[in-house]
């Protein structure tokens, strides 16, 4: 019999979870002798009080919803993958070869064979790992940590050699034609009379990461690969017994993950920097992590915790100019504290709540 | 007899073990129930019985793993609690586990010595092991290379490694947990060997087992336990196992099933010589041959681990084996590309896996997403190649839960939120209405209520009805009676006979599944 | 280049080597006694990170670096608490576990830092009291003199700062604890087939944290050494995937203590050789780009898992709760 209401499991624990988070990271704030009240609102309003703000906050919330549905990807199959961070800078890689080998003439022409340039460098990436893990046995937390530090070498290699752009001194490449401009919110949006910021990076890739989510949601919960994912990673002795192939989901389930990291580098790339540098991934990959856990790994949730850690993010930003005297930094601490509390100490919130349950029914 | 002569007779005879009244339940299944029993110092006693009859949790609460909700423990005549494992080691009890607790890359010195180390450094303590281990080696014919690896150690030679860990401890009473499945017959000629040994010593042993052949042979005493209680305590001189075996499996009223007499048709499912060997490297199947037809049902009778769960597992494609099996009269692959679930399914063998929770349902999916669970790609289930047909899915499932009376009817519930019985009647509405050419089943109804069983029982007699072969493996001897048009009992991975259910009964089929032969009967 | 210019360069690696391989020595031998004992754990590189801006922030303060050391272990421990109380105690995903302490390092090291010294997270340059000093081993000055030998014992195993010898000492330490002691052996079992341990009636959980504990003070030696003596102050990431190297070196082990030893040494060499020799020759034909060198640890831990190198069997118990068998 279950123990709790489904909505208990699913809404109750991690808000339960995400307030404990913010209290204990409103403790380091008081520690430090700042207001962690003020702090929040500073926070909140440098996140939502502008189209500025507003425009950042989506910007990394698109990089979250992608590197998130990753790590959701993969964690469908029981595969816990940790190297968003390389098999985006990877895919940027795959871009980038994309886009500076034609002059485009237009973003819609440009943008779809990025994606495939992206998609396939950032699913080969996490493919390798993924193939040693299903012949060979190799934890593949282990050897997605290490990929992200070879990719770090690769994108070194080549942004200083290769693909280095000769006019300058900076490790990056030529700035990308024009016709290969992603259109902002800005762009998108004047024509339709709203006045959106114009230095907000945010782009049309938001509306790529929200395909991207329902393009997630469509493939574990309507097609019968997402069907065979979902039961291998919840049952290995039940996926043997039904004939599902676990090298199959394996690689399949991990490819997809990485191509999913991947979409991050056309926000990024192509549609901020229009130049491919080596560290513009800058985190997001890690909290991918976070962004699952706190989403329960479905879509509609990651697309949630996403918009809250892009809000943090930003808001964080807009802390350096009001109170100076904390550090952006915080919104480490609060992601970290979110990662512990949601996911590593689980069972210290589902404890107490299970038992409460289980004397309310006892009582009624 | 003088008078003091006989009351120092019985001031040493206070019994090694006494256990008062021991009760245990986990949730609602009492897996002890009110027992008690004596065991004589110096004596081999044995405890018989089938799956679940409690004598595995009655052990385990003897060595400290389970604490009892009701009785007492007496050692040597003293009121002992035994909260723990160090407590039973304190009070001089050891025991050898089914599945070795040893670790695997250590030598045998230093699994002998882990957690009776001799003070902080090893390297006294490792002396005085060898020493101790040397002396007992001579004394009980247990010898093993103190400086071996245990993962480079026969199955044989870990045991006794098991044994030596126990009398290191200064065990006075050794408790053996099914000890003879991994050895081969001379192995557990030389472990008797040993058992004698030690008692000649004054140890005190008990021996857990389903297999009559060895109650015979070693023990002094014999109780049997049924269903979690102790329904018999004998003398083994004064016993046979005829009498063990009806004990053991109990006269019980049958719950009958109106069926009529079979009428078989051609082989459906044929296996010459299969032999399954685990990734232990132990023989689990035998070379063993047989045959199902179709409109009958062959039921395999036998103890829990005897090679039936590895049958089915290669029936079901996920063992393994060598050996030939036709279906329909075409071979099916035993090892290679087409080995595997999908394969057999596509050759018309469906499947109700004796584990239902953990390999043939996924108890956090809904039911209709069970309902579905192995033939995900079927195309009926699709509506097109990329996309499920859910809706499709749903009513068939709410067609299914009514046709097979599964409580409540709601597709959208989690297959855990179903009572045992409902998941089972899932499983089989699922299995069956594949109108498959031959259904394997396995513990139709384990953990399945009464009301569940006869409608279960119904259905699996309906399909044969419709010309269906049916292979049925169950550790219940009435289902098996019951149900079966033939009897297959398997043994320690070979058949011991085929019975006609009509002319056999619990008594002469308890015979068999413990390994002794019988006279009379089919043959 | 003639053979005296080789011979100094050489000698200058070495010393190099020495001195970068002390913080993957530390991490490495402080991720050893966790896995040992079956606890996953990725986060040294936050404890590491968290003891290094401790013990400078202390140091600078007090003016004594003993109080440093103190407070970066003390920190580093609290850290390794959290990670145990978080797999023992609550038994929750090792992984995602070290994954939190990694981040919270990294945040309150700069949010900590840069309240108490409003420098964005570095903490002030310490000055030489509040540093270690090169020790001179006896007789290092008169024995320089002596061809080949004298050079390498007065530069390269002479002049260094304490902790390089204190980490030196703690591999035989290590090698000896767990092989020659009661201790050893109980935490290996431990991490081997905690049953094997709890049917013998000792406490597999206190095991387990003494080994995270452990893991915490070599962790805090480890960043301790990073910011006092490999650095002079802390600044933002200073343990720049340090733990991770250490965790890869681990692997390459095969969880040893003096093959760990070896692969820290390895590493540390990889690292000098891109610090010293940016750009190498292979025989004219072509440049050995600095950033394979750097890639080369990472890629050779994969090597080693995908076991083309034989087999890298971690603690078989390794990154599970233990719940008694039913």
């Amino acid at each position: 019999m279950d123990k709790m209401p489904r909505w208990a499991d699913v809404v109750l624990i991690p808000l339960i979870s995400l307030f404990l988070a913010f209290v204990a990271s409103g403790l380091v704030v008081l520690a430090i002798g700042e207001n962690p009240i003020q702090a929040i609102t500073v926070m909140v309003k440098g996140a939502l009080g502008s189209t500025s703000g507003l425009g950042y906050t989506l910007y990394y919330a698109t990089n979250y919803m992608f590197t998130g549905l990753a790590v959701a990807v993969a964690f469908h199959a029981r595969m816990f993958n940790i190297g968003g961070e390389g098999q985006a800078a990877i895919a940027g890689v795959g871009a980038t070869l994309v886009i500076l080998a034609f002059d485009w003439p237009h973003w819609a022409l440009a943008l779809p064979f990025a994606i495939l340039g992206a998609a396939v460098f950032g699913g080969f990436w996490a493919a390798v790992p993924a193939y040693l893990q299903a012949k060979r046995g190799s934890h593949i937390v282990i050897t997605t940590i290490m990929f992200n530090f070879i990719a770090a070498a690769v994108m070194g290699f080549l942004l200083n050699g290769v693909l280095k752009n000769p006019n300058t001194q900076n490790a990056e490449t030529v700035k990308f034609p024009a016709g290969a401009h992603l259109p902002t919110a800005h762009e998108f949006l004047a024509p339709l009379g709203i006045d959106f910021s114009k230095s907000a990076p945010l782009n049309i890739s938001f509306l790529l990461a929200l395909l991207c989510a329902f393009l997630v949601w469509f493939l574990l919960w309507r097609t019968r690969l997402g069907y065979s994912i979902r039961a291998f990673g919840q049952s290995e002795k039940g996926a043997k017994y039904a004939g599902i192939s676990a090298f199959k989901i394996i690689m399949i389930s991990m490819f997809i993950s990485g191509a999913l990291a991947g979409m991050l580098s056309i926000n990024v790339v192509m549609g901020e920097q229009e130049r491919l540098i080596k560290e513009f991934v800058e985190g997001a990959g890690f909290v991918g992590i976070a962004v699952a856990l706190m989403g329960r790994n479905h879509p509609v949730g990651i697309i949630l915790a996403s918009i809250l850690f892009g809000m943090l993010t930003q808001g964080g930003f807009e802390l350096l100019w009001e109170m100076p005297n904390i550090s952006k930094e915080v919104v480490l601490v609060i992601q970290g504290m979110i990662i512990l509390f949601t996911g590593a100490l689980d069972y210290m919130v589902r404890g107490p709540v299970e038992k409460l349950f289980l004397r309310m029914k006892k009582g009624a | 007899m003088s008078n003091t002569q006989s009351m120092e007779r019985q001031e040493t005879a206070a019994p090694a073990i006494e256990l008062v009244g021991i009760s245990k339940a986990f949730g609602p299944v009492q897996a002890n129930k009110d027992i008690s029993l004596s065991v004589a110092r110096g004596s081999i006693h044995g405890i018989v019985g089938e799956n679940g009859a409690g004598k595995s949790t009655l052990m385990s609460i003897l060595y400290g793993f389970y604490k009892a909700d009701a009785g007492e423990i007496y050692i040597g005549g003293k009121k002992t609690p035994i909260p723990d494992s160090s407590a039973a080691i304190a009070a001089g009890i050891g025991m050898v586990h089914q599945h070795f607790k040893l670790v695997e890359n250590f030598t045998v010195l230093e699994n002998v010595i882990l957690g009776m180390e001799d003070g902080p450094m090893l390297r006294p303590s490792l002396a005085k092991a060898r020493k101790l281990l040397q002396r007992l080696a001579d004394e009980y014919e247990l010898s093993v290379d103190p400086d071996a690896l245990v993962e480079n150690l026969s199955v044989g030679h870990q045991q006794r490694v098991e044994i030596l860990k126990a009398l290191y401890r200064k065990a006075d009473i050794l408790i053996l947990d099914e000890p003879t499945g991994v050895l081969t017959p001379a192995e557990a000629d030389h472990l008797f060997r040993i058992l004698q040994g030690l008692k000649e010593q004054g140890k005190t042993i008990i021996l857990i087992t389903h297999k009559l052949r060895e109650i015979m042979e070693i023990t002094d005493t014999v109780s049997v336990m049924r269903r979690g209680e102790m329904t018999a305590t004998v003398k083994t001189a004064d016993t046979s196992p005829e009498q063990l075996a009806e004990l053991m499996v109990g006269r019980k009223v049958l719950l009958e099933i109106d069926k009529k007499p079979a009428t078989p048709g051609a082989d459906i499912l044929e296996i010459k010589n299969l032999e399954v060997t685990d990734e232990k490297g132990v023989k689990r199947v035998k070379d063993i041959s047989l045959e199902v037809r179709a409109g009958e049902i062959l039921g395999i009778a036998g103890v829990s681990g005897n090679g039936q769960t590895e049958l089915l597992e290669v029936l079901g494609g996920y063992m393994p084996a060598s050996g030939t099996i036709l279906i329909n009269g075409t071979e099916i692959d035993l090892t290679g590309k087409h080995s595997d679930g999908q394969s057999r399914r596509a050759r018309g063998i469906a499947h109700v896996p004796e584990d239902r929770q953990a390999e043939g349902l996924i108890m956090d999916f809904a039911a209709w997403e069970n309902m579905i669970f192995g033939y995900q790609n079927d195309p009926a289930y699709n509506k097109n190649a990329l996309m499920m047909d859910n809706t499709a899915i749903r009513k068939e499932t709410a067609a299914k839960m009514e046709r097979f009376d599964v409580r409540p009817p709601i597709p959208s519930l989690q297959a855990k939120n179903f009572s045992g019985g409902n998941q089972q009647k899932i499983v089989l509405a699922r299995e069956i209405e594949r109108n498959p050419d031959l259904l394997l089943v396995g513990q139709p109804t384990r953990g399945v209520d009464i009301g569940a069983i006869e409608f279960i029982h119904k259905r699996i007699v309906e399909l044969r009805d419709e010309g269906k072969a049916i292979l049925l493996v169950s550790v219940e001897l009435e289902e098996i009676l019951s149900l079966s048009d033939r009897i297959l009992v398997m043994f320690d991975g070979h058949i011991m006979g085929e019975r006609d259910p009509d002319k056999t009964d619990e008594k002469e089929l308890g015979m068999l599944m413990a390994g002794m032969e019988t006279n009379g009967g089919e043959h | 280049m003639d053979t005296a210019n080789f011979f100094l360069q050489a000698l200058l690696t070495a010393d190099m080597t020495i001195r970068v391989s002390v913080v993957l020595i530390f991490a490495c031998l402080a991720g050893l006694f966790s896995e040992r004992a079956g606890i996953f754990d990725i986060g040294l590189e936050g404890k590491m990170l968290i003891s290094a801006f401790f013990t400078a922030a202390v140091s600078y303060q007090t003016g004594y670096i003993w109080y440093g050391v103190a407070a970066g272990i003390a920190a580093s421990m609290v850290f390794a608490l959290i990670h145990g109380v978080a797999s023992i105690t609550f038994r929750g995903n090792q992984l995602i576990s070290g994954v939190a302490i990694n981040f919270l390092a990294s945040g309150l090291t700069v949010v900590i830092g840069h309240a108490w010294f409003k420098k964005g997270g570095l903490t002030p340059p310490l000055s030489d009291a509040e540093r270690f000093h090169e020790i001179t081993l006896p007789f290092a000055d008169a024995l320089r003199d002596v061809p080949i030998l004298g050079p390498i014992y007065a530069d390269v195993i002479s002049g260094h700062k304490l902790l390089v010898y204190v980490a030196m000492l703690i591999v035989p330490l290590t090698w000896w604890l767990l092989y020659r002691t009661r201790f050893g052996l109980r935490l290996r079992a431990v991490g081997e087939n905690p049953a094997s341990v709890d049917t013998a009636g000792v406490s597999v959980v206190r095991y387990r944290y003494a080994a995270v504990l452990i893991a915490g003070v070599l962790c805090g030696l480890g960043g301790a050494y990073l910011s006092t003596s490999q650095g002079a102050a802390f600044g933002k990431e200073m343990t720049a995937g340090r733990g991770f190297i250490a965790l890869a070196a681990l692997i390459f082990a095969k969880w040893r203590p003096w093959y760990a030893l070896m692969a820290c040494l390895l590493f540390g060499f990889l690292e000098a050789i891109s610090n010293l020799f940016p750009n190498i020759n292979v025989f004219g034909l072509f440049e050995i780009p600095v950033q394979f060198t750097q890639a080369l640890p990472y890629i050779l831990t994969v090597v080693i898992l995908a076991g083309f190198v034989g087999k890298a069997i971690p603690p078989r118990a390794g990154g599970e709760p233990y719940v008694k068998e039913r």
